[in-house]
């Protein structure tokens, strides 16, 4: 079957490679936008704590026997708790600060991290299989769909959309909400607005951790894996500005799909096609699409 | 209840309070007068910790809250309906009402609230706050802090940018929440306004607290007071 | 960025008289800077001197834009990277004379800021460090892939051939002083744009750019053409290091490259004449000492952003300055 000149299954092969890079886009987006939106600064380190969570997946399993499903809870907590560590014995220092410093700081850290990781463990990438139970391959008819694969999207999926929920549909997320637009106030209603930029940072910091457990079977684990996501998803916080969780989900899988497109058919501009749409946009809607006034 | 001594804040390098002074009695209603500039806002920020820099004494209950984080300050049974109402509009219109947490018994429940503000049980399902008029906005200012049993109520300019008739229910809510023991000090332009609610005024120019005109001697320091006032 | 915040360091105090516009205290500086380039090719290997030569000149065009504009910018390597692969291909395969064939590498650099600089300007404090970084991103992409960049091996074997077609630059002493001389240029340059009506304008759209849109400047325009200032001389440093070493890498396009100018401006001093100088002999010390112990030059790195941020953030020159109330 031909669609479009193409054949079938390298289409639907490609489309979804896009949207399962479009899945860790949109978990690595959601938590830059998380993060932005209390503390103000982009946090350059996000891909480095999001190899963390790779290595920690791959440590537990070498090390202390824990199996990936355990791995997938426990990964995020260790990781997050270590991003609550770094939020209150470094980052909270800048708050008073030009934002610019927390970008500086969080460089810094993730050259830091990274490097530490690369003495460490090298640079050519360790092996972590794919658990029994998400092995295999399903007949879809029209292409062969790796079970793995459906499981990282439907996991993304539904750790953006809980993400979305709490932060749209609860008391806590409206707590969040009215923090980023006036925590002043919010304090002076009796919140602990300090401890809640922390446990947000911490939390930002565990859906990196947990994109990169789930990534530690796909790509090998290795201390620049974070470095070849985190330069896109830049872009992608870029097209889909900061200011909505949804815009950050939507346009992480959107951006994803669109590369995916672009490796069928003209493959010399995958890589540079997501900065491509950053340049329209920034043409035509400076501020993003979701992005709100300032 | 609340007394307030030799109380200075500072924005960045500017010094904006001079060595303020006042008391706020339990149950009373007490208003800030003054010119624009006098300092009345930044007081009641300084109460509530959310000046940059302040010093002095600022107790309540007998506890000293001049160190304290506005979190605790609080905590400690105060609440701020801030000038400009500070609606939140990425929250609803229940969002906002049930955002400040209850720190103590005793505040009022919803079904008061909306017997008070039958305006706000209409509009709960706005999904954002700052699409209610402006009258709607300050009554929801003012019904979410009536809920968390905070006793002293900072009010900064209720009636700023309000229609007369809308004043006139502020002042009839104002009444109802001081019958029901609640203690408010409220900042004020409009003095004839405060008449019809306060127990006592303080005078506030540069700084600095300079007069306390009790409500009845009102009328007979109407000289003086425009003095004060340049009005 | 917002006015309540603390910002880096405050650019350099404009000098109204002094000489040639610096302060006693920068002229004095500057003498020791002109001795050091004299006498120390004399003590210390020449190729070394002309690497922190042209970090410095590297450092000084990133902090025209962070240290007078607030701009800070995550993608500088695309300009000193373009640079050295134009300057690398007018010397080799269009046999362009060496002094000719370093200002293409400015050329490609300046033109290259023209176009990013004016999306980039679109936006400003951490969105447009981010777009900065994506848009050079998109420029290593681009190098990656286009034939003329040799791919991973590079353009090597570039002759260094002669300057005005008359010094020959084979030998390192000879191209020690055509680098010195050619750092000394941007350097000066800097310095009187900063000290032009125009770098004035610069100076009150960092302390407060609505206030000089209403005063009817037109900001945007300003920004831009300090931005493509900025990359030519980039991109002059990245065509000029070409020149040096005989080659023309990835490795001037790369991320890492737009790091390290923030790094060592931000060690020297943001906002400073010569903080970036010395920024520029501190980190490339660094980097040659650290460079047999693998990924602890990377560390390092980090290490002292952190640091620098949170215990130093005037950088040295900035530090010095304050403690003897100089402007340096």
């Amino acid at each position: 079957m031909m669609i479009l000149g193409i054949p079938a299954p390298l289409l639907f092969g490609q489309l979804l490679l896009g949207v399962i890079n479009g899945a860790f886009y949109a978990m690595l987006a959601l938590g830059l936008s998380i993060i932005f939106g209390m503390l103000n600064i982009i946090n350059f380190a996000h891909g480095a704590l999001f190899m963390m969570g790779a290595f920690a997946a791959w440590l537990m399993l070498h090390y202390l026997g824990i199996g990936y499903f355990p791995a997938l809870i426990l990964g995020p907590l260790v990781i997050g708790a270590f991003g609550i560590v770094l939020e209150k014995v470094l980052i909270s220092r800048l708050y008073k600060l030009d934002h610019l410093y927390g970008l500086l700081l969080t460089f810094g850290l993730a050259l830091v991290i990274e490097g530490l990781f690369r003495n460490e463990y090298g640079s050519s990438g360790l092996p972590y299989n794919i658990p029994r139970a998400l092995s295999g391959v399903t007949d879809l008819g029209f292409m062969y769909l790796p079970v793995y694969r459906a499981w990282v999207v439907a996991a993304a999926l539904v750790v953006c959309l809980t993400t979305w929920a709490i932060i749209e549909k609860t008391p806590l997320g409206a707590r969040l909400r009215a923090g980023t637009e006036n925590p002043a106030l919010v304090r002076a209603f009796g919140i602990n607005v300090p401890r809640m930029i922390t446990i947000t940072y911490g939390a930002g910091v565990a859906l990196a951790a947990f994109a990169g457990v789930l990534a530690a079977p796909i790509y090998s684990v290795n201390p620049d894996m974070g470095d070849n996501f985190i330069n896109t998803v830049f872009a992608i916080v870029v097209i889909g500005g900061m200011g909505s969780i949804m815009g950050s989900i939507v346009t992480g899988f959107a951006l994803g799909v669109i590369e995916g497109l672009t490796k069928v058919f003209y493959p010399q501009g995958s890589a540079t096609v997501i900065f491509l749409v950053m340049v329209i946009v920034l043409l035509f809607l400076p501020r993003g699409l979701f992005g709100k006034a300032a | 209840m609340l007394e307030v001594a030799d109380l200075n804040a500072w924005y960045g390098e500017s010094h904006v309070l001079h060595g303020a002074g006042f008391e706020v009695r339990e149950g009373e209603v007490v208003t800030l007068l003054g010119r624009n500039g006098a300092g009345k806002t930044t007081t009641m920020k300084s109460i509530m910790g959310l000046v940059p820099r302040r010093a002095g004494s600022i107790r309540f209950r007998g506890a000293e809250l001049i160190a304290a984080p506005p979190e605790r300050i609080a905590r400690a049974g105060i609440a701020l309906c801030p000038e400009e109402r500070g609606i939140f509009g990425s929250l609803s219109v229940t969002e906002n009402l049930l955002l400040p947490p209850i720190i103590a018994p005793g505040g009022l429940d919803i079904a008061t609230i909306h017997a008070l503000f039958p305006n706000l049980r209409e509009r709960a399902r706005t999904a954002h706050g700052t699409r209610l008029s402006g009258g709607e906005q300050q009554m929801l200012a003012i019904a979410r802090i009536l809920r968390t049993g905070a006793k002293l109520l900072l009010l900064d300019e209720p009636t700023e940018g309000l229609a007369p008739v809308i004043v006139q229910q502020i002042g009839r809510t104002i009444l109802e929440i001081k019958k029901r023991g609640f203690t408010v000090l409220l900042v004020e332009q409009n003095f004839r306004f405060a008449a019809t609610v306060a127990d006592r005024h303080y005078v506030m120019e540069h700084g600095r607290v300079i007069d306390m005109i009790p409500n009845h001697l009102l009328a007979s320091s109407m000289d003086k007071l425009h003095d004060y006032l340049g009005v | 960025m917002s006015a309540t915040t603390e910002t880096p360091a405050p650019a350099a105090a404009p000098a109204a008289h002094g000489i040639f516009g610096f302060t006693r205290a920068q002229a004095v500086a500057f003498v020791v800077m002109l001795a050091a380039i004299v006498i120390l090719p004399h003590i210390l290997y020449p190729i070394f001197l002309m690497r922190v030569l042209m970090g410095a000149l590297f450092a000084c065009a990133f902090n025209l834009l962070i240290g007078y504009l607030g701009l800070l910018s995550f993608g500088h390597a695309a300009f000193y990277g373009m640079g050295a692969y134009l300057g690398a291909w007018a010397l080799k395969v269009w046999h362009l004379d060496a002094a000719l064939a370093i200002l293409v590498g400015g050329a490609t650099g300046g033109l290259l800021g023209l176009a990013l600089g004016w999306l980039a300007i679109r936006r400003s404090g951490i969105y447009f460090a981010m777009i900065t970084l994506a848009l050079a991103q998109m420029v290593y992409f681009f190098c990656v892939e286009a034939p003329f960049t040799g791919g991973e091996d590079g353009i090597q074997q570039i002759p260094r051939g002669v300057a005005f077609g008359l010094f020959p630059l084979h030998s390192d002493m000879a191209m020690y002083w055509f680098t010195a001389a050619i750092f000394l240029a941007g350097f000066l340059l800097i310095h009187r744009v900063i000290h032009s009506p125009f770098g004035q304008v610069l100076k009150a759209i960092r302390e407060n750019e609505p206030r000089a849109i209403s005063l009817g400047y037109r900001v945007q325009d300003y920004k831009l053409i300090a931005f493509v200032l900025s990359a030519f001389l980039s991109g002059i440093a990245g065509a000029t290091t070409s020149v040096i070493f005989g080659i023309a890498t990835l490795d001037g396009v790369v991320s890492d490259r737009s790091g390290d100018v923030v790094l060592t401006t931000l060690v020297g001093g943001l906002g400073t004449v010569f903080g970036p100088v010395v920024g520029a002999a501190v980190t490339t010390a660094m980097e040659n000492y650290l460079a047999q112990f693998g990924s602890w030059v990377t560390i390092t790195q980090g290490a002292i952003f952190v640091v620098c941020v949170l215990a130093f953030r005037r950088g040295i020159v900035g530090e010095v300055a304050a403690r003897l109330k100089l402007s340096l």
